[in-house]
């Protein structure tokens, strides 16, 4: 995915300097720098209260009156994934789907969408009448759908089950493959964060403290290997010791 | 489709069913499933036990068979409490004679048209309210300083400003009806949810979109509650106004009717009363499952 355009690393998407924002007397984010090339998929990791969807939100324009400093540069499209899929439950999936969007094919393009995240047969349900994870395919779609230069993900698979999620990873970057946005996920499984990601950053106490290129081999054997070493090191940059990891190994 | 018949299977109820691999279940657990179809099945312990069809009947028709039975057998008086045919009769030669249609239709249209300026004030002055600042601070604080003064209590001075016609009664229930609707309104439109403040900002929607995709359709619920309670309301302030001053409609003839010791005529207009009350709560109903059919799938 987008790999020529991690030779040349020509403009990027997403150019942040300096970034801090404070809650209260804490330090959320203590001055970031990040670049986000086009196409690039990079996933965010962090403790639960790093601060890693406040930058989240801070790339989105969500955090009106948040004290802080610092600039980014971030395309004019961007959409965002929350958590929870928030469909109007008042609009059928593809009145959700297509909301806000211009133009005069706008319902054609709704119906793509919703074909591409296997979805096309509740078009015309309530979003209530939906599964979670078919929520949260409609929710991708209503992203997908504007066409989007930077895709954020705020933990967008945490409330599925583990056997709708790895399905929904699998969408996901078949969706990032065809349509190729810079994507930041925010997440804190670490082997999603493998799986899906080119690069993957550490937040810890308001900083990145990894910075790491996922370069897994092709072979089957070596690849497994260098799984479990990378899974180790981010595992152990986000503070689990080896002991509770053997525990549970 | 597979975990789906295991569920049932396990309460006994999937045996017909069955997909293949099924069959080749050790035969004891098999022959337990089809026993399960009547003995494992237990019924519910807790709850407030089974639905009967047309139960919600039971009491009020217990209700009028004990009134029959007590005016037949002449435990009741009939100075106190007419007979149930005795009001029947009576209601017929009322229908028959036209006074009973001619007073309820007089009723009826200061009961519209004091409910349709309520709601009109109330939709109106709710949506100023709540979807700006300035309108709120300016409308707010003296429509619940109103609702603080008792509505009875205004009657006098609504009296002496306009008289004891038509327009004064309807006014006074506009005024009575226009309290629910307006802070229900209010409270709709300005409980809008954030998480979808937060989506209609990611999605670059303008503030009329937002207004008419997000916040309308959200207030919507609590614009349609208040209009029950305001319904409701319209029924009591008739009464209010129909008792205090009128020479026709039902409240008149509850007045006259208690001047002559008529019992029945009484009990007829309180029936009389309860029908209207009733139907129009259920049409508010009927209004509101249509108006929202995404919330349907929730109650089925």
């Amino acid at each position: 995915m987008a790999q020529d355009s991690r030779g040349l690393k020509p403009e990027p998407a997403v150019r942040v300097r300096g970034l801090t924002r404070r809650y209260g007397e804490r330090t959320i984010l203590d001055g970031v720098d990040l670049d986000i090339g086009r196409g690039e998929f990079v996933a965010l990791l962090g403790r639960s209260g790093s601060g890693k969807s406040t930058f989240l939100r801070a790339l989105a324009g969500l955090d009106h009156g948040v004290p802080g400093s610092g600039r980014f540069e971030a395309p004019d499209a961007v959409s965002v994934v929350f958590q929870d899929a928030r469909l109007l439950p008042w609009k059928k999936v593809a009145d959700n789907v297509s909301l806000g969007l211009k133009g005069d094919i706008v319902r054609e393009r709704a119906l793509r969408a919703l074909g591409e995240v296997e979805l096309t047969a509740r078009a015309e349900a309530w979003p209530m009448q939906l599964s979670g994870g078919e929520q949260q395919r409609a929710a991708l779609a209503r992203s997908l759908v504007r066409e989007p230069e930077l895709l954020l993900l705020d933990e967008p698979f945490g409330a599925l089950d583990a056997l709708t999620r790895l399905r929904m990873q699998a969408l996901l970057l078949d969706l990032c493959a065809r349509h190729q946005p810079a994507v930041l996920l925010v997440t804190h499984d670490v082997d999603e964060a493998i799986h899906l990601a080119q690069r993957v950053l550490v937040l810890e106490q308001g900083r990145f403290i990894v910075d790491l290129t996922i370069d897994l081999p092709s072979a089957p054997a070596e690849r497994e290997l260098r799984f479990a070493e990378v899974r180790m090191q981010l595992l152990t940059s986000l503070g689990v010791t080896e002991k509770e990891l053997r525990r549970v190994a | 489709m597979a975990d789906l018949s295991i569920a049932t299977a396990r309460t006994g109820t999937g045996s017909r069913a069955k997909p293949a691999g099924w069959l080749r279940l050790p035969s004891r657990s098999a022959a337990l499933a089809e026993a399960g179809e009547t003995s494992r099945r237990r019924k519910r312990k807790l709850g407030p036990g089974p639905v009967i069809p047309y139960g919600a009947a039971i009491g009020p028709a217990l209700l009028l068979i004990l009134w029959s039975l007590g005016s037949a057998t002449g435990f009741i008086d009939d100075r106190i409490l007419s007979a149930p045919w005795t009001v029947a009769s009576t209601g017929w030669e009322l229908i028959q004679d036209g006074r009973l249609q001619e007073n309820l239709w007089t009723s009826f249209v200061r009961s519209f048209w004091g409910l349709f300026w309520g709601i009109v004030a109330g939709a109106s002055l709710g949506v100023i309210a709540g979807l700006s600042r300035i309108g709120e601070y300016l409308v707010d604080g003296p429509i619940q300083i109103k609702r603080a003064i008792p509505a009875l209590a205004l009657i006098p001075l609504l009296m002496l400003w306009f008289g004891i016609g038509e327009g004064m009664k309807i006014l006074t229930i506009a005024l009575i009806t226009f309290a629910p609707i307006y802070i229900q309104t209010h409270d709709g439109l300005r409980s809008t949810d954030a998480r979808f403040i937060e989506l209609a900002e990611t999605l670059d929607l303008s503030n009329a979109q937002f207004l008419r995709h997000v916040v309308l359709p959200a207030a919507l619920p609590g614009f349609l509650l208040g209009l029950r309670f305001g319904v409701t309301y319209s029924w009591l302030a008739l009464v209010v106004v129909e008792q205090v001053n009128a020479t026709s409609g039902l409240g008149y003839m509850i007045n006259l009717a208690r001047t002559y010791g008529q019992t029945e005529v009484i009990i007829l207009c309180l029936a009389v009363y309860a029908a209207l009350g009733l139907s129009s709560d259920w049409l508010v109903r009927l209004i509101t499952r249509k108006a929202l059919p995404w919330r349907k799938i929730l109650a089925d």
